[in-house]
């Protein structure tokens, strides 16, 4: 191992559902000592915290200290959306990487069980006087009036716009997407939902933003992850057992959605994964042909598929094929979202950046049990956060 | 004739009513927006220009769940307006998807908002199917 490298020397993830009995902090706090024992470490050692929770009373980090060990560290309370936990991630990377710290570790929490549509709220309008307001100038709320700004709307939009791109894509296509994660998470203990749906069943279930229904979008649940980095000068110095267990980041990339046309009437996902996915691939020396299983933002069915193509799983153009083939499928050709994905295990939004990237250090160090993908070496794990963000890590197993 | 304003401000209530965007001077990027500056090539000029009233639908959604106080279900999409997205509500077609889909031809029509309390009448738009494109 070179010594500039950064590693995830311990990782974990709570068990993801409804968890009416722990609060943020409880859940962060489980995550976080998980991590701590799992790297085979303690608070004490770390020298930089990172923090994502977006719904609850603001500076977790300092909280989560208060709970477990405040040893004086700097705290970055980090937000970005649903990339939050990959920004928490990143933002400890750089650190280690930059020498700042030689350990770091970074959270993410949320408290979501029971959670709506999350659209924001509508703004106050005078209609004794249509009064003109914001950057619109409008007189009355946009919601419904002119499109929509629910996230199932938002997402269901981008993945019909694949189909008027490239065709192929239909109602049943997305759902049996869903049917496949569902499927998926039956084998993973501490998804949300483990449950298999039938196709008829996810068709037939309550529409929520066609072609969107229930089971297609992601679950709103409660959920902690958490990981500790380390240096490879640092590990170099570690156990035998540390150094095995370890997994490499080979490629760590944050993105924002660059400027095209369109971009700011519906948010364009696709351009900022391709680039993040181009920067990953090329910093990592690793291809998408590489990849023995890809944890991917399937934040709805729609998603999915367009995310197929913008990690290039598929040739442009190719996510139809791609997911025609089996090839997205656990017994497939490269596997995505065998943890059921956030239609299935779940999506508690600051935690999902971090709790992607467990899924997949679980398989290259062979410990995830009845749903381990054999003789997994590299994956890949990608989340979106709409406004935009995308993060995209690229994990090695330990030679 | 009662008075009327638009919803928005980008919403053109002339004989034939249109849309107009902010044009960038420089790079020609089109926002609806109140601007700050471009986010494509960072000028801060702007020029008026009206937009295309017809179009093709990109991508839709038809909305079946809403928060409080929105009427569903409705047809949000994304149109292309000869080269300028836009987004807006599809009208005057049932909301079904037996009879939306992507590559339709539409055209903007206007919608009634409500009367304030003064008597104005506040004028919205949408976009419906151009005859003969079912």
């Amino acid at each position: 191992m070179s010594t500039d490298d950064v590693w995830i020397l311990g990782i974990s993830m709570t068990k993801f559902g409804k968890a009416p009995d722990k609060d943020a902090v409880d859940l962060a706090s489980e995550a976080a000592v998980s991590a701590l024992a799992d790297g085979g470490v303690t608070m004490r050692q770390m020298e930089v915290l990172a923090a994502g929770n977006l719904t609850g009373t603001g500076g977790l980090g300092q909280q989560l200290q208060k709970q477990i060990g405040q040893t004086g560290i700097p705290v970055y309370n980090v937000a970005n959306a649903c990339a939050t936990g990959a920004t928490a991630l990143r933002t400890v990377i750089m650190a280690v990487k930059s020498e700042e710290a030689d350990y770091g570790m970074a959270v993410g929490v949320e408290k979501l069980a029971g959670a709506g549509l999350l659209g924001r709220p509508a703004p106050k309008h005078n209609e004794d006087e249509w009064t003109p307001a914001g950057r619109f100038g409008a007189v009355a709320p946009l919601e419904g009036r002119v499109g929509t700004d629910t996230l199932p709307g938002v997402f269901a939009q981008i993945g019909l716009e694949y189909d008027q791109r490239y065709g192929g894509a239909d109602f049943e296509l997305f759902a049996r997407i869903s049917e496949k994660n569902h499927a998926h998470s039956t084998l993973n203990p501490l998804a949300t939902y483990q449950k298999r749906f039938s196709l008829e069943e996810i068709m037939n279930d309550v529409m929520v933003s066609y072609p969107n229904t229930r089971p297609m979008c992601s679950a709103n649940c409660d959920g902690a992850a958490a990981a500790v980095v380390v240096n490879g000068r640092t590990l170099k110095k570690l156990s035998a057992e540390q150094k095995a267990r370890a997994v490499k980041v080979s490629a760590s990339v944050l993105t924002t959605d660059p400027w095209q046309e369109g971009c700011q009437v519906l948010p364009n996902v696709n351009a900022l994964t391709r680039n993040a996915a181009q920067k990953a691939y090329e910093r990592s020396g690793i291809g998408p042909q590489d990849l023995n299983l890809v944890e991917l933002h399937d934040c709805f069915a729609t998603a999915e598929l367009v995310h197929y193509d913008n990690l290039m799983l598929c040739e442009e153009g190719g996510a139809v094929d791609f997911f025609e083939s089996g090839a997205p499928w656990r017994d497939g050709r490269l596997p995505v979202n065998v943890s059921g994905g956030l239609e299935s295990k779940g999506h508690p939004v600051a935690a999902t950046g971090i709790a992607n990237i467990w899924e997949v250090c679980q398989h290259l160090r062979g410990e995830a049990g009845p749903r381990q993908i054999e003789h997994a070496k590299v994956g890949l794990a990608h989340v979106i956060g709409l406004g935009s963000t995308c993060g995209v890590h690229i994990l090695e197993r330990a030679a | 004739m009662t008075a009327q304003i638009p919803l928005v401000d980008y919403l053109a209530l002339d004989d034939v009513p249109h849309l107009v965007a902010n044009e960038c001077v420089r790079c020609g990027a089109r926002y609806f927006d109140r601007r700050n500056g471009c986010a494509s090539c960072e000028a801060t000029e702007f020029r008026k220009v009206p937009i295309d009233t017809t179009g093709t639908v990109r991508g839709f959604t038809i909305v079946a769940q809403a928060r409080p106080g929105v009427a569903v279900p409705f047809v949000a999409a994304t149109i292309d307006c000869g080269g300028t997205t836009v987004r807006g509500n599809l009208v005057n077609v049932p909301p079904d998807a037996e009879h939306v889909h992507v590559g339709m031809k539409v055209r903007l029509t206007t919608t009634t908002v409500g009367t304030d309390g003064k008597g104005t009448e506040a004028v919205g738009f949408g976009f419906e199917p151009l005859e003969g494109s079912m």
